[in-house]
């Protein structure tokens, strides 16, 4: 094997220009696809955790059919006192939950005395909220974000404030129907103006979650929807699994679910954005393989073309047919090597340079984003295994070619 | 026991719809340590000859045997490995590997063919070069050596396995005089040390004029076997 790897070596030095172009087609590649993956893993990740730490939280617990009529916000299908304790129990226990928050979602009339409108609202618990979505609080445009809000206060969302000309300080009404189908009034004081984000609930203002008892009426426990934040999102699906397993199991009289566990992927619709990035490195990573077996399959099939009279010569000694494809597939294998490492070095020297330039970007209406690029070993390995057997898979056809070629014919060739 | 026995060897082509006869109804017999040459005309079959007595090209009927065992029914890989363990190749052209030195070049067949110890390997690959005068030349690389050193290399490399038959192909014509000179007494004198047999196809009478046997063909018919150390004969 030492002496395979020795001659395939010599061999490739031998021809040093072709060799390095080929290394270099290779490196590319590799840089690309790495950076592709850094940079728009980051994108992600950043887009991710602006998503749940802002607004939705890694996953949310509702009433089962609350998600299904969520655009009509409906009092009815709220989870009660029982249901609420079996999930708080459950999330308080939870190694993986670093935070959860109850809601009451509702829809209301706001009224500044002069005009009026509707208001989506979430009705917070704002310590457990703020521990929740801790990014909620760089949502807030103005107004005192500490503390989130007090009760008699609300924060409203900034389309409205422009709309309906609501300032800070400004005393307004909020008027909701009950369960019941009454109507019930309360007046508040705009305690901030709230920046809004896409997705669900992305527009809505906020209000403290005992406000929204007393103007719903409710007199037993109520919660629309538990938002959870895990310590590492990366547990999220295992979480997820094991909600959906203990939630699952409990049943009405009519045997039907309680529960449903929503994780952010399934009610945000960056999560298709998610995917498309996904799709995306796909595409790239085809394109990497591309270019790995042209590039070498041209370089080996010249290879093998130009040492004909060699490989007859070995052959005619007695060399096996096997070890004469050894030879040339190793020397595919140490093309994909060099590639792959030079390639590593430039891509993990390029994303050091670009942290250190402190690149930003825009998203939506976020601004001032810090890109920060990384990847992670799994994905090094991942390619850096892609590369090397498809510089060896492409070896393998010119070298079979070499392996069976006549010694005769190879001998007579010039 | 001959060290080469063939009997109505005969070896077809077909190309397209002509079919050529390369050899026809050869029988010959090659006694071990012995220098023969085939010659004649271009065509006349002399390598196609050598090709099947070095288990290169099966031939088309009759029966070679080489050293004790019937190579006509050969798979490739049975071939293969009883050309490393029989037969040693001297070309035209020196056919040495640019990419390895001298001693790699000898090396070659003890590591990548028979898979000899490391130790074993270098004495027995330094004794070769030190037989064919080339051991001070061992870490130069084929490029770096003269034509005539080149062929002495390649000389060593067919007999460092111990090989017992050689088998050359116009071994002397890419030489000038001098140097063919030196190295069919080389090759004798190889002859004299391992007991081994050279079979040469050539048409450099220099040659001729040092082996014991000789076989004529002409259209791939064996028409003379001229043994210059008993005598003349006829096939």
């Amino acid at each position: 094997m030492l002496n395979i790897f020795k001659i395939a070596f010599r061999n490739l030095l031998r021809y040093k220009r072709r060799t390095l172009l080929t290394s270099m087609l290779i490196t590319l590649g590799v840089v690309a696809v790495l950076l592709f993956i850094a940079v728009s893993g980051s994108f992600k990740a950043m887009m991710i955790g602006q998503i749940t730490d802002s607004m939705l939280g890694h996953l949310q617990v509702h009433k089962k059919g609350y998600m299904a009529s969520v655009d009509n916000l409906p009092l009815n299908r709220n989870l009660n006192g029982k249901q609420i304790d079996k999930v708080r129990a459950l999330l308080a226990g939870h190694e993986a939950v670093q935070a959860f928050s109850m809601r009451i979602k509702l829809g209301a009339m706001f009224s500044n005395f002069k005009e009026t409108t509707n208001i989506r609202l979430n009705a917070v618990d704002p310590v457990a909220e703020l521990a929740t979505a801790p990014l909620l609080v760089d949502r807030i445009l103005e107004g005192d974000p500490d503390g989130l809000l007090q009760p008699g206060e609300i924060l409203i969302p900034e389309l409205l404030a422009k709309g309906m000309q609501v300032k800070v300080g400004e005393a307004i009404v909020l008027v909701a129907n009950n369960k019941d189908g009454s109507v019930n009034g309360q007046t508040f004081v705009v305690r901030g103006i709230l920046e809004g984000i896409s997705g669900p609930g992305g527009r809505d203002g906020m209000i403290h979650i005992d406000d929204a008892r007393s103007l719903l009426r409710l007199e037993e426990p109520e919660i629309s929807e538990i938002a959870v934040r895990l310590h590492d999102i990366a547990a999220l699906p295992r979480v997820s699994a094991e909600l959906q397993r203990e939630l699952g199991s409990a049943t009405n009289k009519m045997g039907q679910p309680v529960f449903e566990v929503h994780t952010w992927e399934k009610i945000s619709p960056f999560f298709n954005i998610a995917k498309m990035i996904d799709l995306m490195t796909l595409f790239i990573k085809i394109m990497l393989v591309a270019i790995v077996l042209v590039s070498i399959m041209n370089v080996m099939i010249m290879a093998v073309f130009e040492r004909i009279n060699e490989i007859g010569t070995i052959a005619a000694i007695g060399t096996s047919p096997t070890r004469i494809m050894g030879l040339f597939v190793m020397e595919g294998f140490l093309l994909g090597i060099v590639g792959t490492a030079m390639g590593t070095m430039v891509s993990l020297a390029a994303i050091a340079v670009m942290n250190a330039s402190q690149i930003s970007f825009d998203f939506g209406r976020q601004s001032g984003l810090l890109l920060a690029p990384t990847v992670r070993g799994a994905d090094v390995v991942n390619i850096v295994l892609i590369v090397i057997a498809i510089a060896v898979i492409a070896s393998l056809q010119p070298a079979w070619k070499a392996a069976r070629m006549d010694p005769i014919t190879a001998l007579r060739h010039v | 026991m001959a060290l080469i026995e063939a009997k109505d060897l005969e070896k077809t082509y077909v190309a397209g719809e002509i079919t050529v006869r390369a050899i026809s109804g050869v029988d010959f017999v090659i006694e071990p340590a012995s220098l023969v040459a085939f010659i004649g005309p271009s065509g006349s079959g002399k390598s196609t000859l050598l090709n099947m007595i070095g288990c290169l090209d099966p031939p088309s009927r009759g029966s070679l045997v080489v050293a004790g065992q019937d190579i006509t029914g050969f798979s490739r890989r049975q071939a293969a490995r009883f050309r490393g363990e029989h037969i040693g190749f001297v070309f035209q052209d020196f056919n040495l590997l640019p990419v390895l030195t001298v001693f790699e070049n000898v090396e070659y067949p003890l590591q990548m063919v028979q898979n000899w110890s490391k130790a074993r390997r270098r004495a027995r690959v330094m004794e070769m070069l030190a037989a064919v005068g080339m051991a001070d030349q061992a870490a130069k690389y084929p490029g770096q050596i003269s034509g005539g050193q080149k062929q002495r290399v390649a000389v060593a490399r067919a007999l460092v396995t111990n090989a017992k038959l050689v088998l050359a192909d116009e071994p002397t014509a890419n030489l000038d005089r001098d140097t063919a000179g030196r190295i069919i007494s080389l090759m004798k004198k190889m002859r004299e040390e391992f007991a081994t047999t050279f079979v040469f196809s050539t048409h450099d009478p220099r040659l001729v004029e040092n082996v014991e046997t000789t076989f004529v063909l002409e259209d791939g018919r064996l028409i003379r076997n001229d043994l210059f150390t008993g005598g003349a004969g006829h096939a």
